[in-house]
């Protein structure tokens, strides 16, 4: 156990319903949990609460058992590496001195960077396989360089927790893949990890666990195979969907085509009735139809 | 990485490097430059002896302004780098969160009034940015308890531009002798430096100084951001607030011994930033060094240039920082 959250209860003020309502979460090293569900489900705001940004109304989160809102920033800083899901650049800094802002938590307010925090610095970036950009401006890179360097920095704190929300939001397939293949390696490596994203078929590729948020709430929770339900899917992102598999045994969904019914849709998203599609229902992999 | 490494230990050697020759340069140009020519011999004789005529020149009207223009210059620059990451916006200087305003009505005021007391306008303009400020500042945390750098700025051009529409009714109510004095004050000046100044101003701009200067870490985090911020382990809310006093105090008092001088907060972090380097914790020493030296010299030319007459200062930050700021975007965009 090292990050967790028990019942925890989340109220925007002016907000009709709580953001977050009784959501539970365990982070452990080695293991990735994914946390998905539609927009507006309360995703962003459970990162938020479990590092403390935003109090609980009810409920706790704790890292080693600890309440997090007691932890000093720089001291849950030097424990959770958190990469948020936008940043804008103002003051372009090199690669290398972005990743070094990482170090903050573990500098002085004026002592120059020591052999320690340029290890930490080398290490990151060549994990993240940036080393090669060290000298460039971060207002000439890539989305997919951008995040890779965004990882390392949160790596640079040398933390125990990775936390990173909607990661893949603006990349293209292949950075995608790069990006979650590499936090799947950070993990392996022992690092706890959680990853936000409504990107399903992502989440139930590399996640060990998935937490499916419903407006709030805990609809599934469980391995990915458990939480990929047609009912539950559909219920939840009210549009009808099948399940198929990958080659390696994931499971994948795919929403199904139903012309345009905006009362269907909006309205009694149980009533629509799933039609049978290019993937077979029977659980064929997708790959063998595409 | 390594080489990264080396590039930033070069660039920092050749910064104070360039400060070096800069800043003593720079004195011994102000200390020179005014409407008595003196030759070097009769300028050393003063300055290190206070014989002949030079003497009281030197030392009683030359040394304190050039040494005021400097602590004001640099604090002037270091606030303009500070504010600029703490609102994340390459445009704000010292002048923006609605200072300009309230100091320059409460001078209008106090030449209007005129009292009679020496110290009545920089007293008054101190008085009237401490206010503006108070003012800007209740406005921006009224939200909840936090304070958000955007209402801050819209709420400091509003403060402004209020105080600003007083000035004006103010000034056009006045005599025109009053009329010409205020407009004078505004455009920033320092005729009126004496060791006092220098000595109250640099008492006083220790503090929020230091404070500032040992923010250079936390303003780079604050620069990309609160939420990014807060992951990398800072304390967002704190280091906000101290930035805010701190930036609002040093830019009161020297609008209280100089009146209002623009340009200088504006242009130097940002020329350091494109120069040197981004990083706040090398950035601020330097823009405090270049800024100090950069209105010294502006000092000297207001001096010289319309000899005897004056000009403002603030005209000529602003004559001379504009198309050295030119030359540097273009530098930098080839």
């Amino acid at each position: 156990m090292i990050l967790e959250a028990h019942d925890l209860v989340v109220r925007y003020p002016g907000a009709s319903r709580p953001a977050l309502d009784g959501v539970s979460l365990r982070l452990e090293p080695g293991r990735l949990v994914a946390v998905t569900g539609p927009n507006g489900s309360g995703k962003t705001t459970l990162v938020r609460a479990l590092v403390g940004l935003v109090p609980p109304a009810r409920g706790v989160a704790l890292l080693d058992g600890r309440p997090v809102a007691s932890w000093r920033r720089s001291e849950l800083a030097k424990a959770v590496g958190v990469v948020t899901q936008r940043e804008e650049i103002v003051f372009p800094l090199t690669v290398a001195e972005t990743v070094m802002l990482g170090r903050y938590p573990r500098l002085g307010p004026l002592a120059p960077e020591g052999p320690d925090d340029r290890r930490a610095v080398w290490d990151a970036l060549r994990r993240c396989d940036v080393e090669g950009l060290a000298d460039r401006s971060v207002d000439t890179l890539s989305g997919g360089e951008w995040q890779r360097v965004r990882v390392a920095r949160a790596l640079a704190q040398e933390p125990r927790v990775l936390v990173l929300d909607e990661p893949t939001a603006s990349l293209d397939l292949r950075h995608e893949m790069e990006l979650l293949e590499l936090i799947r390696a950070l993990v392996a490596d022992g690092l706890a990890g959680l990853v936000v994203t409504h990107q399903l078929n992502l989440a139930a590729r590399f996640a060990d666990r998935l937490l499916l948020l419903s407006e709030g709430r805990v609809a599934a929770d469980g391995a990915p195979g458990d939480v990929f339900r047609k009912e539950v899917l559909a219920s939840v992102f009210q549009w009808p969907v099948t399940i198929g598999r990958t080659d390696d045994g994931a499971p994948q969904v795919v929403p199904v085509r139903v012309g345009y019914q905006p009362a269907a849709i909006s309205h009694q998203p149980s009533a629509v009735s799933p039609q049978p599609s290019a993937t077979g229902s029977d659980g064929r992999p997708l790959t063998a139809d595409g | 990485m390594k080489r990264a490494a080396r590039a930033a230990g070069g660039s920092v050697r050749r910064a104070a490097l360039v400060l070096a020759v800069l800043v003593p340069a720079s004195l011994a140009v102000g200390i020179w430059a005014g409407p008595v020519s003196l030759t070097p011999a009769e300028l050393w004789a003063g300055l290190a002896h206070a014989q002949g005529a030079a003497g009281p020149i030197v030392r009683e009207l030359r040394l304190p302004r050039v040494l005021l223009a400097f602590l004001v210059g640099g604090s002037l620059s270091v606030v303009g780098a500070a504010l600029q990451a703490l609102l994340r916006n390459p445009l704000a200087d010292p002048y923006l969160l609605g200072l300009s305003g309230g100091a320059g009505l409460g001078a209008v005021i106090a030449i209007a009034l005129n009292p009679g007391w020496p110290w009545a306008v920089p007293a008054a303009a101190f008085a009237g940015a401490v206010g503006a400020v108070a003012l800007v500042y209740r406005l921006s945390v009224v939200a909840g308890r936090r304070l958000d750098p955007r209402v801050l700025l819209l709420a400091g051009v509003v403060v402004g531009s209020f105080a600003g529409a007083i000035m004006t009714a103010v000034v056009s109510v006045s005599e025109a002798a009053e009329l010409r004095r205020a407009f004078l004050w505004l455009l920033g000046g320092f005729g009126g430096a004496s060791w006092r100044a220098v000595a109250v101003f640099a008492a006083y701009a220790v503090v929020p100084l230091a404070a500032l200067l040992l923010s250079g870490r936390a303003l780079d985090l604050l620069a990309i951001g609160e939420e990014t911020a807060q992951h990398l382990g800072a304390d967002v809310e704190r280091q906000k607030r101290l930035v805010y006093a701190a930036t609002s105090l040093l830019t009161a008092a020297s609008v209280a011994v100089c009146g209002i001088v623009g340009f200088v907060g504006l242009v130097v972090p940002h020329a350091i930033r494109r120069a040197w380097t981004p990083l706040h914790r090398r950035l601020l020493p330097v823009a405090f060094f270049a800024g100090g030296a950069f209105l010294v010299l502006a000092d000297a030319l207001a001096r010289t240039v319309a000899r005897p007459l004056e000009l403002p200062v603030g005209a000529v930050t602003a004559l001379v920082g504009v198309p050295l700021f030119a030359l540097l975007l273009r530098r930098n965009l080839t």
